[in-house]
């Protein structure tokens, strides 16, 4: 048994330590918020925050995790109000919304640790994440949106 | 909006319930038991309920992959039914013949529900206001219906349309119910937000691979990687002896590896050491389909043939000819493909991502050797869909899965096999001639199109119409003489329907090529496209309005150049002007400006969204889209080697709207054939070099 502290609740899982915690979230934890994409680490959809860092979680084994901070989209916030949630909507970012947890929760790291991003922030922390339905322009949009207004 | 939500919430049960029931199709709207008793004659293509607690729940037969029809749809019944609209619900249909025909694709939910819908919100609201007429013992004409209840002006009386519903529903229905005049519209051409947002923001939608049924277990399927390849052996006991592989159990379509988890079972696929037959397929290679599309024959007589071609080309003063060529494409929706099945002695129940949800229950029901009745299927939302999920096989397989496992099994597709198991969009060759005048007239294009076709691979009859010619045959300029035609190829690759289908192929040789002969006539290309024009055609006003917001014919930055480019697909007619550069080899795109001409634009923003994104998924296969073939089977595995356009590459997109009140076009695909050719057209500019061929390669 491996523990993990999920969005703030203990959760115990029985699997393997090499299981990737992307599996663990999704299929054992059914936390589906956190996607599956492409299984390399290349496409972000699985992205949540370790520690409030952004970590692409088809990449890091359950093993290596323990006792250590996982937040998902579904813990985000309490009640889906995070400034970036609420720029997402006021901006109207997603078209099919798959892509759009892994691309919240980045953002939200990336607020954190940089309030007022630039252009060029935006696109360091933000490229390992991809979408097909074209919304990286309102993505750009709502993260200086909830840049000015996350504080009020 | 969510699954377990549109599973709770059956059509049965609510049909069951009480409240103003209606049913509506292109023709008519009637009274729900009237649509039961004409089942068959009467297709309705969505349901409404009034509800006795005032909500309005809209049953649609469409599946929302991102396009944003959901909310489209609800907007259509709610403008005329004067609802409050944040009473209104959308249910997604599960699959049944009592919806219609739900398959969506080809940029039609809107247009196909524009007059039906509005009509059903309008027979609705004239029968609650009958009811509280009737119940006032007043005139209908002096109550007026607004914001979810119907008001008696002149006696300050009013009644909230749930308290109505019952009265209502015992009314006739309106044989013709009177349409609001546009200027009164409230919603419609509004950026109304859309009902999925929140959901998607905090994680909670359930597309398909987020379904999760009691029992239920996970699976990954060994297939064949070329068409018509079998499995050959495979180490069944190796992939059991992986901690959480469950079964494993060889279907029609492979070996499929059933565990506790999607990564259990894909670690049980790696141990169970497939090995496959090639099959008729086995040895071909992206050199052997360019030489079988080179080489297919002319189909018997050119589609359209206008005036002798030979005779024009002959006599012109300037004659040009030019060889384009277009690649196999992957469809690449972020959502692999994927489908949940429970399949026991009472039927099969599906939770599927598919556009077609009519086709996939009828071919799962065949494939179990069951009654279609005893198949239920729900559609949920999808992680985009371009056309791949218009296919049955993804459901059929999960199905035959299911029954093997014994058990619930969701069988996700990894990246790897969503791209060996695609259908790609078709490789193309595109011979073109033409002739000019010496006044820089034209006066004969031929444009021959060498593509395999959609519709015959997959009826499997060689005489059915090829419609490889979408996007050619409509070649609008004036010419004193056309010829379009086609070869079909037959190539042992899947092929399958792309976002904007043929005109996403078909577009691009078409809008370069007018380019190359404005070039030649040494016209300005946007000046030549209009004077080719006949004056009152849909794409003069959108060149117009492109060449204005994009500042045509101005100064640019050095080393930027623009291209221009418009095609009409779908109802809808689109030109796009693109800025680029070429810094040390890479081309990159700075901006697009998107003129759109699609009749009533539903929702401003909704338009700018699919416009947004039909030049990226255009741009992506135009930059770097290409499926090549070896040993039958797709090279490309996974998204390294094919990698879609990122937030650092992606230009800013201005959509601007031709203002109309006609019915509306479609906007899921016109926006996507331009972007190529306008792309090309300007790095024709730039680097003098005429890019024939996608994806671009400036070198060699």
């Amino acid at each position: 048994m491996i523990t993990l502290n999920v969005n703030g609740i203990p959760r115990s899982v029985d699997l393997a330590p090499e299981t990737p915690l992307l599996w663990a979230l999704r299929d054992t934890l059914s936390l589906t918020g956190t996607k599956f994409g492409c299984g390399l680490g290349v496409c972000g959809a699985c992205t949540v925050l370790l520690d409030g860092v952004a970590v692409q979680s088809c990449l890091v084994d359950v093993g290596e995790v323990k006792g250590r901070k996982i937040t998902t989209i579904e813990g985000l916030s309490p009640d889906g109000t995070h400034p970036v949630q609420r720029a997402w909507i006021a901006d109207e970012v997603p078209q099919c919304g798959y892509c759009q947890s892994g691309q919240i929760v980045a953002a939200a790291a990336l607020l954190a640790r940089k309030p007022r991003p630039t252009d060029a922030d935006i696109d360091d922390a933000m490229d390992g994440i991809l979408c097909r339905c074209g919304t990286y322009d309102r993505i750009r949009r709502a993260i200086h949106r909830a840049a000015k207004e996350g504080t009020r | 909006m969510t699954a377990p939500e549109m599973g709770r919430r059956t059509f049965l049960e609510i049909a069951a319930g009480t409240g103003l029931w209606l049913a509506t199709s292109p023709v008519r709207v009637v009274a729900a038991e009237g649509a039961g008793a004409a089942a068959g004659s009467f297709q309705p293509s969505a349901w409404l309920n009034v509800d006795p607690a005032g909500l309005v729940t809209i049953w649609v037969g469409k599946s929302e992959m991102g396009q944003g029809s959901f909310t489209g749809m609800a907007v259509l019944v709610a403008e005329e039914l004067e609802a409050d609209w944040k009473t209104i619900r959308v249910v997604q249909a599960d699959a049944d013949a009592r919806y219609g025909r739900m398959s969506t694709g080809g940029s039609s939910s809107v247009r196909g529900s524009w007059e039906p819908l509005r009509k059903a919100g309008a027979a609705a609201r004239e029968m609650l206001v009958a009811a509280a007429a009737a119940r006032w013992g007043v005139d209908p004409a002096t109550c007026r219906a607004g914001k979810g209840e119907v008001v008696h002006a002149a006696s300050g009386r009013r009644a909230g349309y749930g308290s109505l519903a019952e009265a209502a529903s015992k009314l006739p229905v309106p044989e013709k119910p009177v349409l609001k005049d546009p200027k009164d519209f409230t919603l419609i051409g509004k950026a109304v937000p859309r009902l999925d947002t929140p959901a998607k923001t905090r994680g909670a939608t359930v597309f398909g691979i987020d379904v999760r049924v009691p029992g239920m277990l996970h699976a990954v399927v060994a297939r064949p990687p070329a068409l018509g390849g079998k499995v050959a052996r495979f180490d069944a006991a190796a992939a059991l002896a992986v901690p959480g592989v469950r079964k494993v159990v060889e279907v029609p379509s492979g070996v499929a590896v059933i565990a506790d988890t999607t990564w259990a079972a894909i670690r049980g696929r790696d141990a169970l050491g497939v090995v496959f037959d090639g099959g008729p397929n086995g040895a071909l290679d992206s050199a052997a389909i360019a030489s079988l599309v080179a080489s297919a024959p002319l189909e018997p007589a050119p589609a359209r043939n206008d005036g002798d071609v030979e005779g024009a080309l002959a006599g012109a003063a300037r004659r040009l000819s030019a060889t384009y060529t277009l690649p196999f494409l992957p469809h690449s929706a972020m959502e692999p493909l994927n489908c949940t099945a429970r399949v026991d002695g009472n039927g099969a129940e599906l939770w599927a991502p598919t556009q077609s949800p009519q086709r996939a229950r009828t071919d799962v029901a065949s494939a179990l050797g069951i009654p279609e009745a005893k198949v239920t299927l729900h559609v949920t939302f999808m992680g985009g869909g371009f056309g791949r999920r218009l296919y049955p096989d993804f459901p059929v397989e999960a199905a035959l899965v299911a029954r093997g496992a014994g058990a619930p099994v969701q069988v996700t597709w990894t990246r790897e096999d969503d791209f060996a198991g695609d259908l790609f969009r078709p490789c193309g060759r595109n011979e073109l001639r033409a002739g000019l005048d010496a006044k820089g007239n034209l006066v004969a294009w031929h444009h021959l199109v060498r593509s395999p076709s959609l519709s015959r691979q997959s009826s499997g009859n060689p005489a059915a119409p090829a419609g490889t010619l979408e996007g050619a045959i409509g070649f609008p300029y004036r010419s004193g003489a056309v010829r379009i035609e086609a070869a079909v190829p037959t190539v042992g690759v899947r092929i399958g329907a792309w976002r904007s289908v043929y005109s996403s192929q078909n577009a691009f040789p078409e809008e370069s090529f007018i380019d190359e002969l404005a070039h030649a006539a040494g016209k300005d290309p946007l000046a030549f496209r209009r004077s080719l024009l006949p004056a009152d055609h849909p794409l003069q006003a959108v060149l117009a309005l492109a060449g204005e917001k994009s500042g045509w014919g101005k100064k640019l930055p050095k080393g930027v150049a623009r291209g221009i480019a418009c095609h009409s697909c779908f109802g809808s007619h689109v030109a796009e002007v693109a800025e680029v550069s070429v810094t040390k080899g890479v081309i990159r795109v700075h901006r697009v400006v998107v003129a759109v001409s699609c009749g009533t634009a539903l929702n401003p923003d909704s338009v700018a969204q699919q416009m947004e994104g039909s030049v990226v998924y255009g741009l992506t296969a135009a930059l770097r889209g290409e499926i090549t073939f070896a040993k039958g089977a797709a090279r490309e595995k996974n998204f390294p080697d094919q990698d879609p356009l990122r937030i650092s590459e992606m230009p800013r997109v201005e959509t601007h709207i031709v203002p109309s009140t006609a019915a509306p076009g479609g906007i899921g695909e016109p926006g996507l054939p331009p972007i190529a050719p306008a792309v090309a057209n300007a790095l024709f500019v730039l680097t003098g070099k005429r890019l024939r061929s996608l994806p671009f390669q400036l070198k060699g």
